[in-house]
Order: structure tokens, then sequence, then C-alpha cells
């Protein structure tokens, strides 16, 4: 049996004096898409940058794969992991970001093709074939060589989505990517992480599309001032919620 | 009605009676009158000695002189461009004693003259004519005798380009910050390292702001190196010395030296362009005017103020 993908446990994250974490306990198995909710500075981005270790957490304890994130346990001490080691795990987690991220003087393939050769030492040719069946897959074959200037909302994400994917990542992080989006863009970015989700990437995804989270989360978290409020199926969360800051925030977004 | 005929009222181009700009018809006169005097004075005055001019330009101790201020331009720009580089990626170190010590540098070597640190290391190389390399404070490996020529170039050299290293610097920290934190992130996000992303994603993107800056610094370096010459390296001005102290046509072999660092100078601005154009890659901003376009645009203005009337052929 294969063990939890994520596990959180009484996970604190503070800035100076503002506690944003405030205890998050959570397990993501492998193959599952949570999607997570909550307003806005409710400590959502900040969870998901703790499991690649962009934030360091103040205490608690993260695994990936049952993997301390970020430390090694050793003689009952936490030793922080050289800069390279931190890097190494961080390949084989994807992240997708609100505002895209692709690197401009970079094109399409470019930008997917970057880091596994960069980080990972992969050959060239093999790296650039397997970025062209991404971006095909991701419906932007046609685009290879534009810069992410001469692209669309819409594409860029999708391009964003491809070049996390050509790090070959066994999790996939995505904070809220479509909502810098217009929405007749929406749709064909959620579409690319249904069949993601469907070839059985196991993913979190703050999102506020409640459809998506309907119809592609296998389970729901309803985040709220660094805690989690509420979780469980979506269909149930959705439509009885049983906690009021729940019912009042789904409210607001429904 | 539709929209089609009413457009059909007016379809030939406005010709209006211009604006008349008597001010600047006088401004102009002045200008024209002032050039004019100056013209005359440049050719009748003797002590322009343009013959001399012409006669020592392509001479061959003023050619060495040129060879040895570009080579001397070219070096100290390539240590102040790596040390620049290096200095700010320190200053922007979470180490503090890495940004405490490049803040020092910077501090002290944009505090004292440049001309004062040439004289510094020219003194220092006439002091101390050996140069070691070894542990510090520790036994020298190395032990090298400097005749004196190498000695005065490298004594300016230092002092050219650590002075360049504080200002250069400043220049790239500046362009380090103006590449968005979003880029850091998404490269570390991809398991980049400190040193990966800097190199493939930050300072690509910085170049834009850095690259018109360094063309400022190369010309400014240039007409630095004349500097040189208090430590007796053997460049254009140095030469022109020599040969003014023979010839006391002073006059016309300054002329003649500022002829050559401005036709270098138009040299260095052009090929700024191009390198402009190079890091211009993925970005909407409108292309730098070529030196020509620019010098066409201006003239054509020029022409348009006078002479209002004739606007449209002005393009
Ligand atoms: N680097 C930071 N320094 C200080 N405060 C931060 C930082 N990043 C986030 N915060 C604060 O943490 C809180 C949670 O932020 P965030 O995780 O971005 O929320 P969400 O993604 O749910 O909107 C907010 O109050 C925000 O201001
Ligand atoms: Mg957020």
């Amino acid at each position: 049996m294969a063990g939890p993908m994520v596990r959180a446990e009484a996970v604190h994250k503070r800035y100076g004096l503002l506690e944003v974490l405030k205890g998050i306990t959570l397990e993501v198995a492998p193959r599952e898409v949570m999607c997570l909710l909550g307003p806005s500075g409710s400590g959502k981005s900040t969870f998901l940058r703790c499991i690649n270790h962009l934030e360091r957490i103040n205490s608690g304890r993260l695994y990936v794969d049952g993997t301390l994130v970020g430390y090694e346990e050793r003689g009952g001490r936490l030793h922080e992991l050289p800069e390279r080691e931190v890097c190494r795990r961080r390949t084989e987690i994807g992240m997708v970001f609100q505002r895209f991220n692709l690197f401009p003087h970079m094109t399409a393939l470019e930008n997917a093709v970057a880091a596994p050769v960069l980080v990972k030492k992969e050959p060239r040719a093999v790296v650039t074939e397997r970025a062209r069946k991404l971006l095909d897959r991701v419906g932007l074959s046609g685009k290879i060589d534009a810069y992410p200037n001469q692209l669309s909302g819409g594409q860029q994400q999708r391009v964003a989505i491809a070049r996390a994917l050509a790090m070959e990542p066994k999790l996939m992080l995505f904070d809220e990517p479509t909502s810098a989006l217009d929405p007749e863009l929406v749709g064909e970015v959620l579409d690319v992480m249904r069949q993601l989700a469907e070839e059985g990437m196991t993913m979190i995804v703050v999102t506020h599309e409640i459809g998506f989270a309907r119809e592609v989360g296998d389970t729901l978290v309803f985040m709220d001032e660094g805690v989690v409020v509420e979780a469980g199926a979506p269909r149930e969360v959705i439509a009885n919620p049983r906690e009021e800051r729940t019912k009042a925030f789904l409210s607001k977004v429904l | 009605m539709t929209i089609n005929e009413r457009e059909g009222h007016h379809p030939e181009e406005i010709r209006a009676v211009p604006l008349r700009h008597p001010g600047r018809w006088v401004a102009t006169a002045v200008v024209l009158v002032l050039v004019a005097m100056l013209v005359h004075d440049m050719v009748t005055n003797p002590r322009f000695g343009w013959g001399i001019v012409g006669q020592y330009f392509l001479s061959s101790p003023i050619l060495h002189g040129v060879g040895v201020t570009l080579e001397l331009t070219v070096a100290a720009m390539a240590l102040g461009i790596a040390l620049g580089v290096a200095l700010a990626i320190m200053r922007l170190s979470p180490n503090p004693i890495l940004s405490g010590a490049s803040w020092l540098y910077i501090w002290f070597f944009r505090g004292t003259p440049v001309f004062v640190q040439i004289l510094f290391w020219y003194a220092i190389s006439a002091l101390q004519p050996t140069v070691g390399l070894g542990v510090p404070f520790g036994p020298e490996f190395v032990h090298a005798l400097s005749n004196n020529l190498v000695t005065s170039f490298i004594a300016a050299l230092l002092g050219l380009g650590l002075n360049e290293g504080a200002y250069y610097a400043e220049i790239v920290r500046a362009g380090i910050l103006s590449v968005d934190h979003g880029q850091v992130e998404a490269a570390q996000s991809l398991g980049m390292r400190r040193a990966q992303l800097m190199r493939k994603i930050v300072l690509p993107q910085a170049m834009r702001v850095i690259v018109p800056p360094t063309g400022n610094e190369t010309i400014s370096m240039l007409k630095n190196t004349s500097l040189a010459v208090a430590a007796v390296v053997g460049e254009l001005l140095y030469q022109t010395q020599n040969i003014i102290a023979r010839t006391y046509e002073t006059v016309p072999l300054y002329i003649m030296a500022s002829l050559w660092y401005l036709a270098l100078t138009t040299v260095l601005t052009i090929g700024q362009y191009y390198v402009e154009r190079h890091y211009a890659r993925g970005t909407s901003y409108a292309l730098a005017l070529t030196p020509f376009q620019r010098v066409r645009r201006n003239l054509s203005t020029l022409r348009r103020i006078p002479f209002a009337t004739t606007s449209a052929e002005g393009r």
C-alpha cells in the first residue's frame, strides 16, 4: 500500500508576528485531486509554497511521498537540507501560478525545455521531443515558437502547465490558475487540468471555480484564517456545508 | 442618408494656413549667425592648423596610441563588468557578510576620484615592482618581476577597472531588481539553483535594463582612459602630448585627439544599438532608432520648423 503523496501535520507558518497557517493537518492520496477553497488571505498560497519549500514552516511536519520537506531528521533533530537536495526535491513537484510566470525571453518550447536540460541534465533532443508532445497535448502545437507576449492568457497558462509537466513531476500544485484569465479563456485551461486529473496526476488546486471542484475534485478543503474549517467530498460540502464560514463563503462565490 | 454619403462631403486633404512662429525665426537667425561665425573662424584662423591635424591624424605614434586606448578601454570594461556582476550578486545575497563587503567596496570606490585611484596604483607599482601570488599572509608561490611598462598599464587598468566595478555593480543590481520576483519563484519551483536561475532567467531579462547604461559607461571609459596619462601609459593623449612637446602645436593636436575620441565614441554608439536590439527579444517595447534614423529624423524636424508650409515633404 502506498502512503499519502502529501501529509501535513499541524503545519504552522508565521511572517514576523503574523501567523498565517495555524495548524494545517491534511492528507492527499496518490492520484487524488484536492481542491482548496477559501477567502483571500486565508493562507492557501502560503500552504502550497510550503509544500515545495519556497517557504519554510515554523512548526509541524510536512511530508511529500513519505519524505520530510526541507529537512532531514537525524538523531532526533531536524537538519536543514543543502540547496542541491532542496532543488532536487522541487523537481518532483510542478507548480502553476496565477500570473503564469513564463520566461518572457524564451519561446513556448524553450520555456518547457529549459529546466529539464539545465536541472535534470537530460539530453536536449529527448526533452525537446517530450516538450513538443506536451505542447501538442495542451493544444498549442502551432505556437511552439511564439514568445509569451504573443500568446493570450489562456495559451500562456497552458504553456506554463506544459513547462511544469516537462519535468515529469509526481505532484502538481495549482495556485488559482484561472483567476487572471478573461472569462472566455477559463474553460480551455480547466479542460487541460481535467484531462491531467483523468490521467491520474496527483493535484492540489487552489481555485474559485466551484464547478471544477465539484466535477473533478476528489476532496474539497475549505480554509479560513490559516485553519482547515471543513473538508470532505466536494458535492457534500458544496450542497450541505456544515460550518457557518463555509456557508457564507460559498454563498458569495456560487 | 448613409454614413458613406456623408463622408463624400469633404474628401480633399486639409490644407490649412499654417500658424506663424516669429520667435522661432529670430532664434534660427541667431543660431545661424553664430554657426557661420564659428565656421568662418575655424577655416580662416591659422591657429586651428588644419594642415597639422591632417598631418598627424594617421601618424604611427597616434595610431599606436589609439590602439592602446582601445586595449585599455576593453580591458578596464571587462574587469569592471566582471567585478560589477559579482558585486551586484553579492549585494543581493542573503549572507550579511557578502552583502556588507559589497556595500563597503562600492562605498569606497565610488567615494574617491578615479584620477586619484590611478595615481595611487601607479605609486604602488613604482614602489613595489614585484607581484606575488600566494597564501594571504603566508608564503608566496609565484613571484614575478614586472617591468616598468607593464606596471603602468596595469596601474591604469586597476584604477579604471576597480572604479568601474563599483558603478557597474549598481547598474547590474538595478537590472536584477527590475525582474519580476515571479520569475525567480517559477525558476525555483522547477528546481533551479540560485546560480542557475541567475544565469538563465534573471540576468538575460536584466540585460534590457543593463545594456543602455553599459553603452554610456563604455563611452565614458573610452574618454577616461586619457587619465592614464598620469600613469605614463602610451595611449592617445600621451602620444598627442609627446608630439606637442616636440612641435608646440598645442591647439591643432588637441583638436586631432578630440576628433579621434569623437570617431571612436560614434562607433560605440552604433554598436550599442545593435546590442540593445538583441536583448529586446520577447518584449513589446519599440526598438530604439538607429543612429542614422535619429539623424535623419532630427534633420527632418529641423527642416520643418522654419519652413512649416513644406511639412508634408519633411519626412
Ligand atoms: N512574504 C510575505 N510576507 C509577509 N506576509 C505575507 C507574505 N506572503 C503572504 N503574506 C500574508 O499571509 C497571508 C496569507 O497570504 P496567502 O497565502 O497569499 O493567502 P491566499 O493565497 O489564501 O489569498 C496574507 O495576510 C498575506 O498578507
Ligand atoms: Mg493566493
